[in-house]
């Protein structure tokens, strides 16, 4: 059984100051000392030493580039030439651009033509019905939040914006879940269709989003068609896994006694299997929500409108005030919507439950129809106002706005200043920033670009070959070398120097923060509405605060990660250490083991499969943000993804978009194995 | 999108219209057009140049504000005057052309003739967009320093004497160069050719966005500090910082016609605007207008600085220039 701890992780992972210190084995020193797999790590590490010292550089030779940047360019003029000419386009391409491009425009009309009003009032009652009708507190209190959230809309003044969001987000949403329910019946129904789906799903979840925009920009055209394009190739695997999830778990018992009702195999989808999943779909409908909602707003940068774009102008306006207030709109309809699919979910569980006692029943039903009644009269006098009446306006009235974005720029403003130079003695975030670059990214950036690559090719290998799995070795070797073939070597290891860094860091503070949440729940119940926030609040709105903080380059597109990466760290440790057995933890305490050594022997050891998950998501988090730090200034392969994006430069933008993707299968399947491997104390 | 909150004051739907009838066709029209959609979706040819809805106008807007400002002042006189609804698209340059291209954006109003590979694509070869006009607004990229340092270094004024002063531009970023802090990528930059082919010890640290530019310039002007940057007039920072220019070698014929071989400065550009061809043919009054429409750089900074430093709504700014200057729009308007 494996001792291994952090600690000595880490000292393992600065004893051999090579690139990967992820991914170091489990087992004790003595242990490892013991393993071939750990000498051929340490002789693969002299070598790349030697090497590095010995060449002058690195990089991957030329003579094994292949030069895509010709044929992508081609490939870019031949869509650009042929978009009026091809069948392809005419009879199918085409089709799906003037379809979403029509169908968000008319859900927008619509919403408009409701009137702000009616639009609220709309809301309101569909969320309190969802969330069981009545006049209970729960659905009550779904129906003020509603409320509340669209008020917010318009008081912020931007009832527009929100509205433009939401219309895309219906239509998103909407095609998504149709897609991801007829993939999830294919993957839970037949075990073929799972074998193929299954890979595929994993790879749409490791790609960053920015990587397939702009050949979808080429394709579908900029604007509403290509943002709901990749908003469903981002949010339907969720709603498919599941749903695919679900068939498959169906209670087998419930399935045989429809069998020998006699029912026939769409008889028996329709009427057993399919309820028996809606538990699993519900919950995947509401991620697929909360993808969609992100990746709404992230398509901003391709002109998808609403409150993405808010956020993006009122940036290069340097209002963050703006962007700030767009940003807490985006979280209010993530609360919302999570909210309300989370109480659709738990009606399902329980539908009115006291209905079945005999004597409650006509009380329910008069409770029912008092609700009713009530919304009944609600809705149509939303519906009068939006008829007549100087309320019956199509946007919020403009009197009753508020503007909090210019005091809220100045503070944000005057606190960034404060810190980034004005601490005594520790001289602020800017020197730091200043030192980390000097002494941390420039040596280890200039170490892996002078690498020899046939070295890190090997170590690589190596690694996999000590965390346990072929598999991984050979897809991230295959990653690896398609790198090198693109001729993106030198960038590639820049970036992954950053992404090694930004995890890193990720880790470190979120295992610590972690720690102290799981111990005390006062702490989680503080910091976990901080972390709802952070999870929701789209990227962009921290970038220019981080640029306050840091200046431009590598750290503020490190900053920018570890902020986005470390709610989902901090969540799963809390979770792993908390769920670690109680009567393991009790008998450690009655041998006398101190909080520290209950901490150190029996909690992080016991949680280690939860700190791989969460070193796992910290990589695949870290490389999702990348292109985000290419907007302020961290270079390399995320900046080559913005100037494909901004110059639709198919050539640059795309072949950087697959790096990032290779760089992610790597990472991803390291972390992964090892956390699988795990349990077994990492042998083979 | 800031499309829109001009349409609560006045219907923005071709004729006016009650609110019921709104709604009743509303509703008509959502079986209409879902039926319609679906039914072309199913057979048939679609239609290559489809920008939404009839009577509407697609406008892309670059991230710059002052691109911001000519769209929405264009919007307040579409929709308020001429009864059109305006759709704006967030996107830079080179994307905006090729939305040119495809119909998706029906009219470019402020371009820098950045993109010559695809202007000469579309306009000369497909024929598919249109030069539609100057915007009246010159436009003109350099290398800047802050005033301030150029009243402390007169002699940064030269580009000759860059490399003495460069220890005064290096950061951990650049290493032991100089460092030349650059924009957005949508950005049309020479640098890297121009430090090559001058031989200058300056490193070109791409700041990714103009936020983060803009960001980076307030911090260090905050400290007065000193930093070179690729700037640009009209801007609306430089009412709030004061830019001075280094002066790079005079233009030469040609000097600027190969990207690598670049060794001289920027030019003067006038702003073009330019147009889907449909759109300039068949846009009727839109089209029209859009043609006529040209302010002067006066007008637009002034626009923008309502926006930016005063910290208006972008379409607040838009109506509040409309509202005090009737004798220009008024000259752009679509002959009866």
């Amino acid at each position: 059984m494996s001792t291994t701890t952090l600690p000595q992780r880490g000292k393992e992972a600065a004893g051999t100051a090579t690139q990967a210190p992820e991914a170091t084995p489990p087992g004790g020193v003595r242990g490892l000392l013991a393993r071939p797999a750990f000498m051929g790590f340490l002789v693969v590490v002299v070598a790349l030493v030697v090497g590095a010292v010995a060449a002058d550089s690195g990089t991957w030779p030329k003579a094994l580039t292949f030069d895509v940047k010709g044929p992508l360019d081609d490939v870019s003029n031949w869509l650009t030439d042929n978009r009026a000419k091809s069948p392809l386009f005419l009879y199918f391409l085409l089709h799906i651009s003037n379809w979403s491009e029509g169908g968000v425009d008319y859900v927008f009309t619509f919403l408009n033509s409701l009137g702000w009003l009616g639009v609220t009032a709309l809301a309101t009652a569909v969320s309190w019905y969802v969330a069981g009708a009545g006049l209970r507190m729960r659905s009550l209190r779904i129906a003020l939040l509603t409320l509340c959230t669209f008020a917010a809309f318009g008081v912020l003044g931007l009832w527009d914006y929100a509205m433009a969001t939401l219309a895309l987000m219906v239509l998103a949403v909407a095609v998504s879940a149709v897609i991801g329910v007829l993939l999830g019946l294919v993957a839970g129904l037949s075990d073929r269709g799972e074998r193929v789906l299954r890979p595929v799903f994993d790879t749409m979840q490791v790609m960053p989003a920015f990587a397939y925009l702009l050949p979808l920009v080429l394709i579908f055209g900029i604007g509403s068609p290509a943002a709901l394009v990749s908003t469903v190739i981002y949010a339907a695997p969720p709603m498919a896994r599941l749903t695919a999830l679900g068939l498959r778990g169906a209670d087998a018992a419930a399935l045989e006694a429809s069998r020998s009702l006699g029912a026939g195999a769409w008889q028996r989808l329709w009427t057993a299997r399919l309820p028996l999943a809606r538990r699993e779909m519900l919950l995947g409908l509401n991620q697929t929500i909360m993808m969609a909602l992100s990746m709404v707003v992230m398509a901003s940068v391709i002109g998808s409108g609403g409150l993405g774009d808010k956020i993006y102008q009122a940036l290069s306006k340097d209002n963050v005030g703006m962007a700030l207030v767009a940003g807490v709109c985006i979280v209010l309809i993530a609360i919302w919507l999570d909210r309300v699919t989370a109480a659709a979910g738990d009606q399902l569980e329980a539908p009115a439950a006291p209905a079945r006692v005999g004597g409650d029943t006509g009380a329910v039903s008069l409770e029912k129809a008092i609700g009713w009644l009530a919304w009944g009269a609600f809705v149509a006098f939303g519906a009068l106002g939006a008829l007549f009446g100087p309320i019956g306006e199509r946007s919020w009235p403009i009197d009753w706005t508020t503007t909090v974005s210019a005091p809220l720029t100045e503070g944000i403003e005057s606190f960034t200043g404060a810190i980034s130079d004005g601490v005594p003695v520790l001289g602020g975030t800017d020197v730091w920033a200043a030192h980390f670059t000097s002494w941390v990214l420039n040596p280890m950036r200039e170490a892996m670009q002078a690498a020899p690559w046939w070295g890190v090719l090997l170590l690589v290998a190596v690694i996999a070959w000590m965390v346990g799995s072929w598999r991984a070795g050979l897809t991230s070797i295959l990653s690896l070398s398609v790198i090198g073939v693109l001729g993106l070597w030198h960038k590639s290891m820049d970036t992954l120097s950053q992404v090694i860094v930004s995890v890193l860091c990720t880790l470190v503070v979120g295992v610590l923060i972690g720690i102290v949440a799981a111990r005390s729940r006062w702490v989680m119940r503080l910091i976990r509405p901080v972390l709802d926030v952070m999870q929701t609040m789209p990227q962009f709105v921290y970038l220019v605060p981080v640029v306050a903080l840091v200046g431009v380059g590598r750290p503020a597109a490190i900053l920018a990660a570890v902020v986005y990466a470390l709610p989902a760290v901090i969540r799963i440790t809390a979770q792993g250490l908390r769920s670690v057995d109680p009567a393991a933890m009790e008998a450690s305490r009655s041998l006398g083991g101190t909080a520290w050594q209950q901490l150190r022997q029996v909690q992080l050891p016991l949680a280690r499969p939860s700190l791989m998950l969460a070193c796992n998501q910290g990589v695949v988090l870290v490389l999702a943000i990348v292109v985000i730090g290419g907007l302020v200034g961290g270079g390399a392969l995320g900046y080559d993804v913005v100037y494909g994006l901004q110059k639709s430069d198919l050539g640059v933008g795309l072949s950087a978009g697959v790096a990032i993707v290779c760089l992610g299968l790597m990472l991803d399947r390291l972390t992964q194995s090892a956390g699988s491997t795990g349990k077994r104390g990492g042998t083979k | 999108m800031r499309t829109i909150r001009s349409m609560r004051r006045e219907s923005g739907y071709g004729r006016p219209a009650t609110r019921r009838t709104r709604v009743v066709r509303s509703g008509v029209a959502a079986a209409g057009v879902l039926a319609l959609t679906l039914g072309l979706s199913s057979c048939g040819k679609a239609n290559p140049y489809y920008s939404g809805a009839p009577n509407t106008v697609t406008l892309p807007v670059a991230a710059w504000a002052g691109a911001e400002a000519n769209v929405a002042v264009a919007k307040q006189v579409l929709e308020k005057k001429l009864g059109y609804r305006v759709k704006t698209l967030q996107m830079d340059e080179p994307v905006a052309f090729d939305a040119l291209n495809t119909g998706r954006a029906d009219a470019l109003l402020e371009d820098w003739r950045g993109v010559p590979k695809k202007e000469k694509k579309y306009v000369e070869e497909l024929k598919t967009v249109v030069y539609a006009g100057k915007l009246g607004v010159t436009g003109h990229i350099g290398w800047y320093v802050p005033t301030y340092f150029a009243k402390k270094h007169p002699e940064v004024k030269n580009w000759k004497n860059l490399p003495k002063l460069k220890k005064y531009f290096q950061t951990p970023e650049s290493g032991d160069k100089g460092r030349l802090l650059e924009g957005s990528p949508s950005f049309s930059t020479y640098d890297d050719a121009i430090i090559k082919n001058l031989d200058l010890p300056y490193k070109t640290v791409y700041a990714g966005s103009e936020a983060a530019q803009v960001k980076e310039m307030q911090k260090r002007a905050a400290k007065k500090e000193p930093f070179l940057t690729y700037w640009w007039t009209p801007q609306w920072l430089n009412s709030k910082i004061p830019m001075t220019e280094v002066k790079l070698p005079k233009r030469t014929k040609g000097c600027d016609a190969v990207p690598s071989k670049v060794d001289c400065a920027y030019p003067y550009t006038p702003l073009a605007k330019f147009m889907n061809r449909d759109f300039a043919e068949n846009g009727g009054k839109a089209a029209e207008f859009l043609k006529k429409f040209h302010w002067s750089t006066e007008d637009q900074t002034k626009v923008v600085k309502w926006m930016t430093i005063d910290k208006m709504d972008t379409d607040e700014a838009a109506a509040k220039w409309v509202k005090e200057n009737p004798d220009k729009w008024k000259k752009w308007m679509p002959d009866k």
